[in-house]
Parts: C-alpha cells; structure tokens; sequence
C-alpha cells in the first residue's frame, strides 16, 4: 500500500504571534515551527498502517527551504521518502494543486492529511484534493482501518458521528484520536538525515485569492468580578449588560 | 445571476446555521442586487423549504433523487455545483458544519471559485470582495481578498444575527443525479444523541474541567446547562480521562466553537484551550485560583469553589428565567 501524507510546518502553539509591519504575513524570527499536530496524527496512523500491511509513506508538503526540518522529523518519525514543493504557499487552491500534481504522478492508495493547519485553520486542502482527483474522501476522521481495498473510517457529525465505508483510492484527513503522535528515536534521527528528499517546481495556477492582511483581536475589557456569594449579580449582568440571556 | 445558500437539515427540520446562512445570503444579494435562491439536498418536505422565505429566499431548489438521499461530500458538492451553474451564482454561501467543510472546498474546485471558510462578518463588497476570518486558532484574524468570478463561502455558525421576516418561498424540484463514481462513501451507521444539543452550533455553551474533580460532579454542571438551554463541552485532560466523550472535547485538538455566551468552570484557560474558545462573545469563569489564566480572557468572573458555586447559580438562572 502507498499512503501519501500532506504536512505542514505550522508555528509552534504556545508562539506568541505576531505580523510583518505590512501585516501580510507572520514574522518568523524566534518562532518554532512544528509538524502540525493533526497532520502528525495521520502520519502515525499511515505508519501504523503499513507497519501492519506492508507498503510506503511519502510524506509531501509545499513549502519553501525553510520548512526542511519539520520534512526531516517526519522522516525522523518513520516516513520513507519526501517530496518538498517548492514554493510559498498562496491559498488553499495553490496548495491542493500542487499536492494533486504529485499524486497523480504517484498513482498512491491513500491519502492521508491532518483535517486542518493550526495556522490558517481552513480544513480545505483534503477535500480540494481529493476533487482535483476525483476520488472520494471522508474527512475529520477519529478512526481509520484498511480492510484489501476498503477503508473504514469514523468521522465526526453534529452531536455524534458515522461510520463509512470507502473504496480506495480515497482521501482522508485525521482529527484528534486516530493515532498518538510518536517521538522519533535516535535511530530514526540518524537515518532521517539520508532518506531521499525530492525538490519539484511548482505548478502555475491562477491566484483566486489572498490575504491582504492580518490582524489581532481587541483584548477583552479587564473581568469583571462578581462575590461568590452573588450568582444572581452574574445573571443580571448577562441580561443587562452582556445581553446573552 | 443570483446568491445561492446551501441549507443544511436533520430529520426534515432546517438547522438554525442554515437559517443564519440564508439571512446573511439575503443581505449580501440585497448589496450585490441578485436575487437569494437556497438549495437544500435530501429528504425534506417542501412545508419546511417554504419558510425559508421568511429568512429571505426568493426560491428553493430542492434536489431529491433518492442517490442524494444520505450525505457524501462528492455527490452532495456534485449536486450544489450544478444548480450553482443553472442559477448563475455569483457566491455560493454554506454554513461551516463537519458535513459542510468536507463538502464547500470541492463546490469551489468544480466552480473554479475562490474559497474563503468560517467567515466571521458580512463580506465587503465596496470595492473588490473582501472577507474576514479567524486564523492562528484564534490568536489572529486574516482579512481576504476574492479575485475569482465566483465566489464560495462558509460562515462560522453564530457569526450573523439571524432575522426572520414574512413571506413563503417557492419550491422548484431538480433531478440531479450523481454518477456511481460520485456516490461510493457509504454509511454504515451513524451514532448521535438527538436529545442533545450540538455545539458548534449552540448559542450557550457550559464547559467544566479537571476542576470538577471527577465526573460524578458532572450532574450540576448538566444542571445548569440545562437550565439556560446550553451545550455541554470540556477540556481535553477530561475526555482523555474519560470523565466526559471526546466529543465534547473543546479546543486546538477539539471542537471549535463560538457562542453567544460561554462558561468555563474549574478550567485553568491553557492556551490551546483558548484557542478554541476565544472567538465567544461572552465568557464567564468560575475558578477557586485567582490567579487562573482563564481570567485574562474572561468577561466576568466568580473566584471561588466551583462545587458550591454551580448549584447557587443554577438556583439563580432558574428564578431568572421564571420572573422574565
Ligand atoms: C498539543 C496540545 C494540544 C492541546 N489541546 C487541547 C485542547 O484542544 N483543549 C484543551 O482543553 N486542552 C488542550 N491541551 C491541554 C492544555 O494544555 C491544558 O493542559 C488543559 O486545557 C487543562 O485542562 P483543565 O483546565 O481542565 O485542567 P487544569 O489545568 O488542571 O486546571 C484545572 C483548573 O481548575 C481549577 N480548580 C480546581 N478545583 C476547583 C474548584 N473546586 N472550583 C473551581 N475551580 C477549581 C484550578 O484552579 C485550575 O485552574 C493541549 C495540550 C497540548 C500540548
């Protein structure tokens, strides 16, 4: 079996976050990227898979040289190869475009991606792909198993969830739950630094659309405390001045 | 041309998001001077599509054939496309539920449409298109320019005042069909708690965590939510511990949500906790330490022991709602 995994380098959680003086992108210096969480979930999950089948894990992401160690941990972790596209990541229509080019040139069983970055928050690059493919794709996914040439896979709905069942192949992005993120070993580390990295061009599409700038939210007014002794002080303020209730 | 907003339904009632989508669909038609014509997929009377003209909508088109009859992205996109090509829409709106951000950035790669998700407030349509949505998981917003002849959006569920107006839309059938190729994600079983009401979609929500102290205190916080008509959440160490499903589970690694009015008790306010919460209009924390991070991000707050807290405020909530 041939899983693909789609990861991006996103800023480490706990990053304060903060913007160029044109407010178009991030400013990097002293931020530490990390594997985003979801797509180091379907990373695990496509090891475990092929630990248990047999097969290979190419992990791919599109992004410029910067982004070569967060590619190396995934080797670290247990990925076979990787392929780094590159260029700087436009909007989700680039992304999915260039990941889409890859696989078709692949011919892979599986894709797997993380359900969405913790940086833009989109959850848009799994189904995009898997329309540029024309394949069927099942996405925010807790539990995923390969059966021959079916993938069972459960995935959340509104106060509760599904289980579907898909033939391959199929797109499927991974929420929290479908595996636990492993720590790569020092074996992994050493032997990470030889596995092959293939760098390709990108492919040209049109620009439909793009951030013009970012900004941060107005901090919350300083709490308002209310004696523990008082709830219906609380309730009276969430009527009146809150209006909430 | 038109505004097409995608309507969303469970067992043959319309969700409130698509109510919401369909409000915000008419302002934004009313702007760009195009008519707001909704689709709905699936089996649903045409009683029920009717109201959709009190929120707004000229017309309905209902697609029903009965390969349409349970949810897969690749048909239910395949379906919502065709009529966006028949109707000439200009934007295509859906509210951003689990089944729809599987399903809207497919409608925009068969459109060749610009993309734009959970977005927070009326597009700018002054000059150019422009949106505005969260990012950073809530650290940051990114303002967006749309360049593409069409446009496909989904709003964040209680991110647009819903208003309803008089007036019955009309329903026209389509007969849609997908391919067999459109159609190969089955359902084997869908689990859900239909007397429960869904978070991501909840105005009020009440959210507990480790503080609590175990989940055989869980039966006050169920209480108090209960009596302001809220969802229940909580944070991550308490679904991994099993004390409440993963489900509930709010936050970088759970459900993102942003309702009207949120309440966090015994929750010390860790940021990848905020990280799903922060974008609530209204936070209240009760947490027995001062000092709680939570307190930072919160509105109003009560410093004390949640335990006797909770059943007190409860008490005041159900007075509060008897005299109003
Ligand atoms: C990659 C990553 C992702 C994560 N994702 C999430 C996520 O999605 N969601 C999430 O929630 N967390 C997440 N976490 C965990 C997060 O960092 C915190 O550990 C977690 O939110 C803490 O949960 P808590 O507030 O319930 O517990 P604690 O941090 O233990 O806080 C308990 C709070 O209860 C208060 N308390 C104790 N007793 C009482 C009482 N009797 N009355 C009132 N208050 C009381 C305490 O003062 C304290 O503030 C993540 C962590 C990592 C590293």
């Amino acid at each position: 079996m041939k899983i693909l995994v789609c990861i991006s380098s996103v800023p480490d959680t706990t990053t304060k976050i903060n913007f160029t003086p044109d407010n178009k992108s991030l400013l990097t210096q002293g931020v530490q990227f990390i594997i985003n969480p979801y797509d180091e979930i379907a990373l695990t999950r496509a090891l475990e898979l092929t630990e248990k089948e047999g097969g290979k894990v190419t992990v791919i992401t599109v992004g410029d040289h910067s982004t070569e160690p967060v590619i190396r941990k995934a080797l670290a972790v247990g990925a076979n190869d990787a392929i780094r596209v590159d260029a700087v990541p436009r909007d989700a229509f680039f992304t999915a475009s260039q990941i889409a080019k890859a696989a078709t040139e692949n011919n892979y069983d599986l894709i797997l991606c993380g359900h969405e970055s913790i940086d833009y928050n989109g959850a848009r690059i799994p189904s995009m792909v898997a329309e540029m493919l024309r394949i069927p794709s099942v996405t925010i996914c807790k539990k995923l198993t390969i059966e021959g040439k079916v993938l069972t896979a459960e995935r959340e709905i509104e106060g509760g969830k599904e289980v579907v069942e898909c033939p391959l192949p199929a797109v499927v992005s991974a929420s929290e739950g479908m595996a636990a993120p492993r720590i790569p070993n020092m074996r992994g580390i050493m032997s990470a630094r030889t596995k092959p990295l293939a760098v390709t061009q990108a492919v040209d599409v049109p620009k439909l659309s793009e951030v013009i700038g970012y900004d941060k939210p107005q901090p919350r007014s300083t709490v308002q405390l209310i004696p523990a002794d008082q709830p219906e002080k609380l309730i009276e303020l969430l009527h009146t001045q809150a209006r909430v209730i | 041309m038109s505004v097409l907003v995608y309507v969303e339904h469970s067992e043959g009632k319309i969700k409130k998001s698509s109510f919401e989508a369909t409000t915000y669909g008419k302002d934004l038609s009313v702007m760009l001077n195009l008519p707001c014509v909704a689709v709905a997929i699936g089996n649903i009377s045409a009683e029920e599509l009717k109201l959709l003209g009190a929120y707004g909508a000229s017309k309905v088109v209902h697609c029903n054939s009965p390969e349409l009859s349970s949810f897969s992205a690749q048909s239910y996109a395949g379906a919502v496309a065709s009529v966006a090509a028949e109707e000439k829409a200009k934007v295509v709106l859906l509210s951003a539920s689990f089944s729809v951000k599987g399903m809207a950035p497919r409608v925009a790669v068969k459109l060749q449409a610009g993309f734009a998700d959970g977005v927070i407030s009326m597009a700018d349509v002054s000059s150019g298109f422009k949106v505005r949505k969260g990012a950073f998981s809530g650290k940051a917003f990114a303002n967006i320019s749309m360049y593409s002849d069409i446009k496909v959006i989904t709003i964040s569920p209680n991110s647009y005042k819903i208003l309803k107006g008089e007036g019955s839309a009309e329903v026209v059938i389509n007969s849609y069909k997908p391919g067999a190729e459109e159609n190969k994600v089955k359902v084997k079983e869908t689990i859900r708690a239909t007397d429960k009401i869904s978070l991501p979609e909840a105005e009020i929500v009440v959210s507990a965590g480790r503080g609590m102290k175990g989940p055989e205190n869980w039966g006050m916080i169920e209480d108090l939510a209960a009596s302001l008509g809220a969802a229940l959440a909580c944070s991550k160490p308490v679904a991994d511990a099993g004390w409440r499903p993963h489900s509930e589970h709010v936050g970088q690694t759970g459900v993102t949500i942003s309702p009207n009015l949120y309440i966090a008790i015994g929750i010390s306010g860790a940021i990848q906790h905020l990280a799903g919460v922060s974008s609530s209009k209204t936070i209240v924390v009760i947490n027995k330490d001062p000092e709680a991070p939570f307190f930072k991000a919160a509105d109003f707050g009560i410093v004390g022991d949640a335990l006797e807290i909770v059943p007190k405020l409860t008490d005041a909530v159900k007075r509060f709602k008897a005299a109003h």
